[in-house]
């Protein structure tokens, strides 16, 4: 990946601890997480009716962290996208984006191909 | 033609046997007399009716339709004054003539009224029909001494009844202890304790010399000349059979009207059923040897003669709720070759005894704790050998299994109508997946993740298929805390921890899910009345934004609308918002108040500010709404202010948190067109007095409010449903409904510790609950000051097409 493909996003104080929040890239809405100890990034939208994770509690799932969407309770797991409650649905999963901080920003790294209708 | 069949007496036992004998024939004209204008009601339940847990309509056993169905000629309100046995007529009061091929006594019986002076005082009452609990509801109420006469199964429940209803009261009663023909002394002196913690004064050993007074008793004087004061007085000392129609007929009569086991008189014309009937010495005050008697009697007449009436095993329960007592059969321990099996535990209140002859059960008396009087029953009927079960005798059987036959239920029937879940999908879990517990069944299916009232079925399905079925152990609040909510609040108490994360960190996994994280939101914040760390993170949405999310990810505003009054000015802004907003839908809720539908997060603040409203907390596990009627300031009917009272108490405790979301109703008469009595909190008025009615539902099942008490003022009415709003916000486990939580627990425990609790009781709960409210305040005022980015959409701070330029 190239350097270019990192967004810098809004200053880390913005998203509050153990909170999410959305932001519009492109046609793409990003839920992003701040987890204490890192920042995850996924899709900002449930697989079962789209609800947003953003708005959804940050959740113990076995040994993965999840977050519950505010909808119907479905579980996705915030490192790999995967549904983890309910089990066996066949739900796709979620994407996720990789995220780090650099001089106390989030930055948000977005594969274009993503973003191809971008305005 | 047809053969006549009249039958004398509209009661239990008399229509009972009715029943009976339209299911052998219908070859008979029937025609009922009955002397009270009702239709069959169940006689027993009229102290429940006292004690404001039912209704009259709840206890019609038969309804007209069902006179009308069978062709039966209901004459109520006719009393019968003679019987010709010779020209087989009977003769009503107003000198009608019917005659008759067979007739049917079911006289019933009579209070006995002791020949006490001034018992013809007005103020003096029996309680024996429908129309006595009627007048006794009507005059019971707040400052009403009442004083019960006897202290057996009705004199106790009538005093129970008026005590609900307000009136102190005090139960006077002949012998040294209560209910001495169904108890042993150490059973009534455990009784009367109980009788006594419920607030009703218990004089035992008293004779009643004179009822003192003017026209009105205002009091009763004693042998040993003490008297106390009491303007309401209720006989309830015996009652005798009513025997009279039998003596016209010329039939033996002794005590009781004289029948063989086969319920015939000595006139082959004429039968006999109930309580007027004597029967080998023996009479009959309870209910079930009547059913019994009407068994056998139907077979006889309608030409089967053959099943007999052998007596019946006498058996007693009293139904006072939280004063269990049951007793049954013989308790005579004097006997050769009789021995009673004890157990005594004063601090429980509990008292067992079982008196055996030759290992046989004899009799058995159970004070505090009756829940094994059907095993006991059977044994008395059996006349079991006991001999084998003598460890055994007292301590419970293992419990039986669910009752229902989950077998039966075939693989295509729904068990979980929410999810749409099948018998024969949870069985293909099951087995697929080994699944053992509850919860695994729940992650695997869905079933029982709706409404929850298929978690039985569920259960039994899992015991029945899985091969290492565990029961749930103690209901944990989730894996993340494992602990019961009862303890959570004990911990957060004694560790004074005030915020989720240190609950978590210690007593979790720490990080905690969306079922832990809000209930322990609550929990914080109810014990530290409000002065909790407050950590939105472990928030539902709806309570970090202080509005409903709805199914695309906007939200809904319902502005507080106190007691559903508006003005034109509110209205109008109201309407000006929803224009300038574009709301997509404007809908009047049904708990009186608009909802603005389709409105985005980032707008909600500026909505706040232009609405100039403060939160209807419509998204949240709190404090809902008061709904009002009209009530005596415009309605015709009305008789206390409804909507003055609805609004002050919804200014009272806006802007708290419940376990789950309370919704209160107040009305201003009982026509309670505010409906009240299916709200969580109801109050309703009445021509001088309040009743305050708690745990009430109208969701997915439909509760009536249990009544908590009934007060004079408008203040004290208030003050009754803030002793129970707070009395819930302590005990209640999270999301958990009044209606769930009344009945867990039983109405008469949360009588006993609110409005009835002690004084300091009382005081401290009010003392939290007004702390708590001082610290509350309405959530809407966040749009001044939000917390970060809390409605914000975040903007980055670059965007793809800069970077790729």
């Amino acid at each position: 990946m190239g350097p270019g493909e990192w967004i810098r996003i809004t200053p880390v104080e913005n998203v509050p601890l153990r909170e999410g929040r959305s932001v519009q890239i492109g046609e793409v809405s990003v839920a992003i997480f701040n987890l204490g100890d890192r920042f995850v990034a996924l899709e900002n939208r449930c697989p079962h009716r789209g609800g947003p994770l953003a708005d959804g509690i940050v959740s113990s799932a076995g040994e993965a962290v999840a977050v519950t969407c505010p909808l119907h309770n479905w579980r996705v797991c915030v490192a790999s996208g995967r549904v983890l409650k309910p089990a066996n649905e066949g739900a796709c999963r979620v994407r996720t984006f990789e995220v780090k901080v650099e001089e106390g920003v989030v930055l948000l790294s977005v594969r274009p191909e993503l973003v191809e209708a971008s305005a | 033609m047809r053969e006549r069949l009249v039958v004398i007496g509209n009661g239990m036992a008399s229509v009972a046997c009715v029943e009976q004998i339209l299911k052998y024939s219908t070859k008979f004209d029937i025609t009922i007399f009955g002397d009270e204008t009702h239709v069959n009601y169940n006689r027993i339940l009229l102290s429940s009716v006292l004690a404001g847990e039912k209704e009259f309509e709840d206890i019609i056993l038969n309804d007209i339709d069902w006179y009308r169905h069978n062709g039966i000629t209901a004459r109520l309100g006719v009393r019968i004054v003679n019987v010709d046995a010779a020209a087989r007529t009977v003769t009503d009061a107003d000198g009608g003539v019917t005659p008759y091929d067979k007739l049917l006594l079911a006289t019933g019986s009579s209070p006995f009224i002791p020949p006490i002076e001034g018992v013809a005082k007005s103020g003096v009452f029996v309680f024996r029909t429908m129309d006595d609990a009627r007048r006794l509801i009507e005059l019971a109420g707040l400052g009403v001494k009442a004083a019960v006469i006897g202290g057996g199964l009705l004199g106790l429940e009538a005093a129970r009844g008026l005590q609900v209803q307000g009136c102190e009261v005090t139960v006077v009663h002949l012998a040294p202890t209560l209910m001495e023909r169904q108890l042993d002394s150490t059973g009534g002196l455990y009784l009367q304790r109980k009788i006594e913690a419920l607030g009703v004064r218990v004089l035992c050993d008293k004779s009643t010399a004179a009822l003192i007074g003017g026209s009105h008793v205002e009091g009763l004087r004693f042998s040993d000349e003490t008297t106390i004061e009491t303007n309401l007085v209720v006989i309830a000392a015996g009652i005798k059979p009513n025997v009279d129609l039998g003596i016209k007929a010329e039939l033996t009569v002794r005590r009781g009207i004289v029948v063989n086991d086969f319920l015939e008189t000595s006139d082959p014309h004429i039968f006999a059923v109930g309580e007027c009937t004597e029967h080998n010495g023996q009479i009959f005050g309870l209910v079930a040897p009547l059913l019994e008697q009407g068994k056998a009697l139907a077979a006889t007449i309608t030409g089967n003669r053959g099943q007999q009436f052998s007596g019946s095993v006498p058996a007693a329960k009293l139904k006072i709720a939280g004063v269990d007592v049951f007793s049954a059969g013989n308790f005579d321990e004097s006997a050769p070759g009789v021995e009673a099996v004890r157990l005594e535990d004063p601090s429980l209140g509990v008292y067992k005894k079982l008196v055996l002859k030759n290992g046989r059960l004899e009799g058995v008396i159970l004070v505090g704790e009756t829940g094994d009087d059907h095993r006991y029953m059977e044994w008395l009927r059996s006349s079991k050998d006991l001999t084998s079960q003598r460890r055994h005798l007292l301590t419970p059987p293992p419990p039986p299994d669910g009752g229902f036959d989950v077998a039966q239920l075939a693989d295509s029937e729904t068990v979980c109508g929410c999810m749409g879940v099948t018998k024969g999908t949870i069985i293909e879990a099951i087995h697929a997946h080994g699944l053992s517990t509850l919860g695994q069944l729940k992650d695997r299916t869905r079933a029982s993740t709706g409404c929850g009232s298929c978690t039985v079925l569920c259960q039994s399905l899992l015991r029945a298929v899985a091969p290492e079925f565990q029961e749930d152990r103690v209901k944990v609040l989730c894996d993340c805390v494992p602990f019961p909510q009862e303890k959570l609040r004990e911990i957060v108490r004694s560790q004074r921890l005030k915020t989720v994360q240190e609950v978590l960190d210690v007593y979790g996994n720490s990080i905690g899910c969306e079922i832990c994280k809000p209930a322990i939101s609550y929990i914080v914040d109810m014990v530290w009345c409000g002065e909790h760390g407050e950590d939105r993170s472990a928030r539902f949405i709806n309570d970090r934004v202080h509005a409903n999310i709805q199914k695309d990810g906007t939200f809904s505003v319902v502005p507080r609308m106190r007691g559903g009054v508006t003005s034109p000015a509110e209205l109008r802004r109201i309407a000006d918002v929803a224009e300038k907003f574009k709301v997509r839908m404007v809908k009047v809720t049904g708990s009186q108040r608009i909802d603005l539908l389709g409105v985005n997060k980032e707008d909600l603040p500026k909505i706040w500010e232009e609405l100039g409203m403060p939160s209807g907390q419509a998204y949240t596990k709190g404090v809902r709404m008061v709904k009002t009627c009209v009530g005596s300031e415009f309605c015709r009917y009305g008789v206390q202010d409804s909507t003055k009272v609805g609004i002050e108490l919804e200014s009272r405790l806006e802007n708290l948190y419940t376990p789950h979301k309370t919704k209160m109703g107040v009305v201003g008469c009982p026509r309670n067109c505010a409906e009240a009595t299916v709200k969580d909190i109801g109050l309703v008025g009445q021509e001088g007095s309040w009743q305050v009615v708690v745990g009430g539902a109208a969701g997915k099942g439909v509760r009536k409010a249990d009544l908590l008490i009934t007060v004079e003022t408008s203040e004290q009415a208030l003050e009754g449903a803030e002793l129970f709003f707070q009395y819930y916000r302590e005990n209640a486990n999270y999301l958990e409904r009044t209606y769930d939580f009344v009945e867990r627990l039983g109405i008469e425990k949360v009588r006993r510790e609110t409005a009835y609790a002690p004084e300091e009781v009382r005081e401290g709960l009010l003392d939290r609950l007004h702390k708590s409210k001082a610290r509350s305040s309405d959530a809407w005022l966040e749009r001044r000051s939000p917390r970060t980015t809390q409605f914000v959409k975040i903007q980055p701070m670059e965007t793809m097409r800069e970077e790729r330029s």
